[in-house]
């Protein structure tokens, strides 16, 4: 993503469900793309609309559906979301859907990974402060925290603020805009100097 | 005297291109890269648009399984008009395969199968090496005593270009098994039981690596059965030190090392596990012989019980989880302190990557041998490759399972995510050897019960949530 991460203020869409999997953010049946638009419709379909049919009627009480969380871009989640199935779709889904970051007390490996390469920030927090944000959205749904990338810091609705952990190596990426990809390409020549070193013992075309 | 060192520091250490330094990741050389269809496209097409080659088609593996049909009746002209997004997205990876020089396994090939069933049965992971797929399970390869974990797509194309990944390195999760498994009671129970002692989240950040003697104790399919569900407590990898049953299971398959190559490898092998004095970050002990038959009850794979027990009661809930257990209860439409033995059921799934290797289809078998399942069920036994269904069709399993009113598919994924057609109907329950009792896993609306293949025949014989023992005795 190419917009400023650096710092950003906004309300939150409470979810208080622990153990989130990807496949409740997106079903497999979404997984049959062959690139990454279009998977926003299926972000949280089952839980989202009757029959899981994003053609069909919304589910009125479901946090994405209630008018007063419209405009939130960041999902307030319970403990270890992202667990399950490694599909990147499920933070595709929710970056397409306009999410920019997910509070939440853990995060799964592969969902944190995945998130992080795609500009969604993962924010962990304690218990004590997920329980106050959750109460903060509940007694006013425009309560607004602010991230900032920059200092590791999410500021409260009440006042004060928390710092929190991100891998450096991520931040580094998300603030200079430097492509993962292209630093591994660099490392050519070490690679090349490691495959010299250790001869595979495998040829997957012998078989 | 070296530094005392865990199998998993071992493997790391060799495959460090460049280590780990403060704010910056490990670069980590990747042994095998394992591709399907469904987590690849987008990779392909980042190499695309940067104009760049696949760094080692030589090291890299790719097979259709996730959404191919079972039904040996659908050809690929059918699955166009039926299917036609699953039947586009095998056809571009049989593309990006062919453009690339990766051997690809694709529908008919009789080397076919689910990525993690076919990556050992072709002798491809072996001890030592880093294994990866854009695939939670990848896990299920640690069994060999390879570091094998899934990855996300983005990974995907990093490693298709350079054959490396940006990695912290993870922390070491001791899970000893002690004492011998009581009859009945076989490797999904054991990891079903981990998973539920530790929680689903229990092995975020770590892996695991399963020790004690009910772990040596198990053939080379029951090992894989246990690595495989690692990712749902939690752990991105599970290994378990190689030794002979390694050995022996990997020796002459088509791509392992032959003659000399062979010895060198083995000796090395040897050289892999865990080193006497060497720590773990954390450790965690389970007694195997008072493990007895588990299924689960809720959404997650951590809430499993003993068949003979009941759900748990609310109080015995912490209660800010107690929301969120309710809401399981409810899409299960099942109530604390209920039993689970004895509900009726309405399909078992014998398959998956973690329950569909030749031994899984014998145990269920040796169950289900001049029985008959239960009026008005529908049974599906899903091999896990092309080769374990020849095996079994040549071996009378298959017969076994027709006569007694099975259905006998086509391998693949199938029920497991229910992205093929294979699906539960809404408020169906179903006995599954898959891993993922998630909510609409196995079908939108559909329930699932997380159990063994010896659970799962039990069950199908009675139509109802069954305790092998009772059958068996």
């Amino acid at each position: 993503m190419s917009t400023n991460l650096t710092r950003f203020t906004g309300t939150m869409a409470p979810l208080p469900i622990q153990n989130v999997d990807t496949d409740q953010i997106i079903p497999a049946s979404y997984l049959k793309v062959t690139d990454r638009s279009g998977l926003a419709s299926g972000l949280f379909s089952r839980w989202r609309y009757r029959d899981g049919d994003p053609e069909g009627e919304p589910i009125a009480d479901f946090v994405l559906n209630r008018a007063e969380h419209g405009d939130a871009r960041i999902l307030l989640a319970g403990d270890n979301f992202g667990c399950g199935s490694s599909r990147e779709h499920a933070p595709w889904a929710l970056v397409g859907y306009g999410f920019r970051a997910v509070i939440s007390t853990s995060f799964a490996d592969i969902f944190r990974s995945n998130a992080l390469k795609n500009g969604l920030l993962v924010v962990p927090v304690t218990e004590e402060v997920s329980a106050s944000l959750f109460d903060a959205v509940a007694a006013d749904p425009t309560a607004e925290v602010t991230i900032d990338l920059e200092a590791q810091t999410l500021s409260l609705p009440a006042g004060g603020e928390t710092n929190f952990e991100v891998d450096p190596f991520a931040r580094r990426c998300l603030l200079d805009g430097t492509d993962q990809l292209g630093y591994l390409l660099n490392q050519a020549p070490a690679i090349q100097a490691f495959e010299t070193a250790h001869p595979a013992r495998l040829d997957t075309r012998s078989g | 005297m070296n530094q005392p060192r865990t199998l998993f520091e071992k493997i790391w250490r060799r495959h460090l291109v460049a280590a780990e330094t403060e704010g910056l990741p490990a670069t980590l050389y990747v042994d095998l890269h394992l591709v399907h269809e469904v987590t690849s496209p987008q990779a392909f097409t980042e190499l695309a648009e940067r104009g760049l080659p696949v760094r080692r088609p030589d090291l890299t593996l790719a097979t259709m399984d996730h959404s191919t049909p079972t039904d040996p009746s659908i050809d690929d002209a059918r699955l166009r008009v039926i299917d036609p997004e699953g039947s586009a997205q095998l056809e571009q990876l049989a593309t990006n395969c062919e453009r690339h020089g990766i051997p690809l396994y694709a529908m008919g090939d009789e080397r076919r199968g689910i990525v993690h069933v076919i990556g050992p049965e072709l002798g491809a992971t072996q001890p030592g090496m880093t294994v990866v797929c854009g695939d939670s399970h990848t896990s299920t390869h640690g069994a060999v005593g390879a570091l094998a974990f899934g990855i996300g797509t983005s990974e995907v194309g990093h490693v298709l270009a350079t054959q490396c990944l940006l990695q912290h390195r993870p922390k070491t999760y001791e899970v000893r098994v002690d004492g011998r498994l009581q009859e009945g009671v076989v490797a999904k129970d054991i990891i079903l039981a981990v998973i539920a002692r530790l929680g689903i989240g229990g092995g975020t950040g770590h892996v695991f690596e399963y020790t004690g003697e009910a772990i040596r104790t198990l053939d080379m399919e029951g090992r894989m059965t246990v690595c495989n569900m690692s990712i749902e407590g939690g752990a991105r990898a599970g290994l378990i030190a190689p030794d002979e049953v390694t050995f022996s299971y990997l020796e002459g398959r088509p791509m392992a090392p032959a003659g000399d190559a062979w010895e060198a490898a083995v000796d090395d092998w040897r050289s892999l596990p865990t080193d006497d004095g060497a720590a773990y970050d954390r450790t965690t002990t389970l007694d195997g012989s008072a493990l007895e038959p588990m299924v689960t009850y809720g959404t997650n794979p951590g809430m499993a019980i003993p068949i003979a027990g009941a759900v748990p009661e609310d109080d015995a809930i912490e209660p800010e989880k107690r929301a969120s257990f309710r809401k399981a209860l409810d899409y299960m439409a099942l109530e604390p302190g209920q039993q689970l033995q004895g509900k009726p059921i309405d399909v078992v799934f014998v398959g998956s990557c973690t329950n569909s290797r030749y031994s899984d289809l014998v145990a269920a078998a040796n169950v289900l041998r001049g029985r008959k399942v239960a009026d008005g069920l529908r049974v599906l036994i899903v091999p896990g490759s092309d080769a374990v269904k020849r095996q079994a069709e040549r071996d009378g399993l298959a017969q076994v399972f027709v006569d007694a009113g099975a259905e006998w598919r086509e391998a693949g994924c199938s029920m497991c995510l229910a992205m093929n057609g294979d699906q539960l109907a809404p408020g169906q329950y179903a006995v599954s050897t898959s891993n993922r009792n998630f909510e609409g896993r196995q079908g939108a609306g559909g329930r699932t019960f997380l159990a063994s293949p010896l659970t799962a025949a039990a069950s199908a014989i009675t139509g109802r949530v069954t305790d092998v023992r009772e059958v068996l005795s």
